[in-house]
């Protein structure tokens, strides 16, 4: 490995694959996830996340391809990866007769953490995730959200370098998702590399550095929001115009360089290959419109997921 | 594409200890081991509280009277106490072990835990060891009990051959035990629902005490001549009949008991008891010393012994191939 890139990669699957039967649950992917930054997992139901991250853990074998996370294999060296890496799986689960400070200790005892420190160590855990002033409830009477971010307390316990987190805010109201997101912030600041798996695309948006969409057990695309945005939906300028008193798709689609004019909820979005705002309020005011919004409009993941997997649909 | 079958690194014993401790723990604090406890001293004192009656009318001297506290049948009831034991200990294991793994599967644990530094060796070992420890904990209080309630009411303490056949009758008892948790482990591990589980070993158990006497019966009567013509095969049917029956370890746990704390027993079997006495001229009455008769029950011990590492094993490979999706 020349390249100084992948050095930092802390996670580096090659060609990996799961076969269950005939059945191609992960088909050959590619990834690379980087030092500190975090990475999201996107795909509908079924697509092969879980059974990705599965893999990465060593707690299911590969069929084929290679996987490396922090330089270990994890379907030999498990224990290794496992000491290192912190796990949130899908709807976790912990023991609900004993108190989250127990479900804590009995965690530190496995991963063998020395006994003066386990204290201060899950103290500082659950104080980070807001949860020290209820450590002594038992957890049967924690609330989802609260189960959750358990959950994210023992990966900062553990002090892992990758987190891996299986759709980590499913279930949750807005707020607690909103809390948990700002969590997941925090262990990127702690430079904890984070990989997670989501259904809430304009969540997830706000805090991955990267994503991939998973289609089929196949990467369909990968890279940041904008560059998948590009690819999807085209390069170009999306903005939305709302103005009454004219033909306003006729005096928009008359605009140099507008590709495309489309009705959205009493309103019309432009995609152009500039920034064809300023143009485009000055053409409705001289057609005798009034103009009441014009706003450039960020590229949407959820845009991006909808007509992706729509496209891919009219293909087939 | 090459599979990456490389031999796996790292102790398959790291984090046993935790899990053992946990295990231990969780158990000697549930309401379940209350229950069981209870259900032990129920139908455990019963048996020695009558017997203990039946002995104190007893005038001839004995030179085990001691062990008779837990063979001998009593007038009330007829039920001594190693044979309400053969039935109790493997309602405790099942009762132990029958969610040991998919409890933790539909709590969805398992994966937080299996996503820690520990093999899945470990998890099993150290919830075996742990339920096992559980039962020798009250297998040793409940024996404590009866010694104590002897040396009270028969008013005369157990001598030293006594006390070690006594303990042998424990360490065979936890033994047995162990069978049963490893069955009920291993249902545990096959079925995700903890009722289906415990089902299934209780059914096994039942099979085992009903069913089975009645068709290691019927298949032995089947194989008998019509007519025997020597000594030899009246032997060699009855051998048979008994290593039908052994299958069952409740019939392992019940010779090696009598060949304990019945000292004068030399053989197993009624005919083979007969021609031992005439051939040998072995007098029926006199006990054999403390070794003879580890030596007579040694294949029984082995026997459950072997049993309890074969089913461990069978769950532990189930329990290897099962994926962890929870
Ligand atoms: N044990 C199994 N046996 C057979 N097929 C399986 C097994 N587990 C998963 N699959 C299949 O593998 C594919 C990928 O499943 P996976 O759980 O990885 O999807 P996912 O992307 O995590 O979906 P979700 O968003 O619903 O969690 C699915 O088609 C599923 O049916
Ligand atoms: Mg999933």
């Amino acid at each position: 490995m020349s390249d100084p890139l992948e050095v930092d990669n802390v996670i580096e699957a090659r060609g990996l694959l799961k076969l269950y039967g005939s059945a191609r649950a992960v088909d050959a992917i590619d990834l690379s996830i980087r030092k500190g930054e975090i990475f999201g997992l996107l795909g509908p139901n079924g697509a092969g996340k879980t059974t990705t991250i599965l893999m990465m853990l060593g707690l299911t074998e590969t069929s084929g391809g290679s996987i490396e996370v922090l330089g270990f294999n994890p379907v030999r060296q498990p224990l290794e990866v496992k000491r290192r890496v912190g796990y949130l799986p899908d709807a976790v689960g912990f023991y609900d007769n004993l108190t989250a400070r127990e479900n804590l200790v009995y965690i530190a005892r496995l991963l063998d953490i020395p006994r003066r420190q386990t204290t201060a160590r899950i103290m500082e855990a659950l104080e980070a995730v807001q949860l020290a002033d209820v450590a002594d409830k038992r957890v049967a009477t924690y609330s989802r959200g609260m189960r959750q971010r358990l959950g994210i307390a023992e990966i900062v316990m553990k002090k892992a370098e990758v987190a891996i987190l299986d759709e980590p805010t499913s279930g949750l109201d807005p707020h607690a998702t909103f809390e948990l997101l700002e969590m997941i912030r925090g262990l990127k600041k702690a430079n904890v590399a984070v990989l997670l798996s989501s259904h809430l695309l304009d969540r997830v948006q706000s805090v991955c550095d990267r994503v991939a969409l998973f289609n089929k057990g196949k990467i369909a695309l990968m890279g940041t929001v904008v560059e998948l945005a590009n690819q999807v939906l085209g390069a170009g300028h999306p903005i939305l115009v709302e103005a009454s008193g004219i033909d306003v798709p006729a005096v928009l689609k008359g605009i140099e360089g507008v590709q495309r004019v489309v009705p959205e909820g009493g309103a019309w979005r432009i995609v152009a290959d500039r920034d064809v705002r300023a143009v485009a309020a000055q053409r409705i005011v001289a057609a005798g419109g009034s103009l009441t919004r014009l706003a450039e409009l960020q590229p949407s993941l959820e845009e991006v997921y909808t007509r992706y997997f729509e496209e891919a649909r009219r293909a087939a | 594409m090459q599979r990456n079958q490389g031999r796996r690194e790292g102790s398959p014993f790291t984090g046993l200890g935790p899990v053992f401790v946990k295990e231990l723990s969780d158990h000697l604090s549930s309401t379940r081991m209350m229950v069981l406890t209870l259900f032990v001293i129920v139908f455990g004192a019963l048996p020695v509280g009558f017997t203990l009656q039946t002995l104190r009318q007893v005038t001839q001297s004995d030179q085990f009277l001691f062990l008779r506290i837990f063979t001998v049948e009593p007038e009330q009831a007829p039920i001594s106490f190693y044979a309400a034991l053969t039935f109790m200990i493997p309602l405790m294991a099942i009762g132990l072990g029958f969610d040991a793994v998919n409890s933790e599967f539909n709590r969805r644990t398992l994966s937080r835990v299996l996503s820690q530094p520990i093999y899945r060796d470990a998890l099993l070992l150290g919830k075996f060891l742990g339920g096992l420890a559980t039962l020798a904990v009250a297998l040793t209080a409940l024996f404590l009990i009866v010694f104590g309630a002897g040396l009270l009411l028969l008013g005369l303490p157990p001598r030293g051959p006594e006390v070690a056949r006594g303990l042998a009758f424990l360490v065979v008892a936890i033994a047995y035990g162990g069978v049963w948790l490893a069955v009920a482990m291993l249902f545990s591990v096959i079925f995700r629902s903890t009722a289906t589980s415990a089902l299934c070993a209780l059914g096994l158990w039942l099979f085992f005490f009903i069913l089975w006497p009645m068709i290691a019966q019927a298949i032995t009567t089947g194989f008998a001549p019509s007519q025997f013509r020597s000594v030899d095969e009246v032997l060699s049917l009855e051998a048979f009949g008994q290593a039908l029956q052994r299958l069952s370890p409740g019939t392992l746990f019940g010779e090696a008991v009598i060949g304990l704390l019945q000292p004068e027993t030399k053989a197993f079997g009624q005919f083979a008891n007969l021609v031992m006495q005439q051939t040998r001229g072995m007098i029926q009455g006199t006990p054999l010393p403390f070794d003879q008769s580890l030596l007579l029950i040694w294949p029984q011990i082995t026997g459950l012994i072997a049993g309890m590492i074969v089913v461990f094993s069978i769950a532990y490979i189930v329990f290897q191939r099962e994926e962890v999706r929870a």
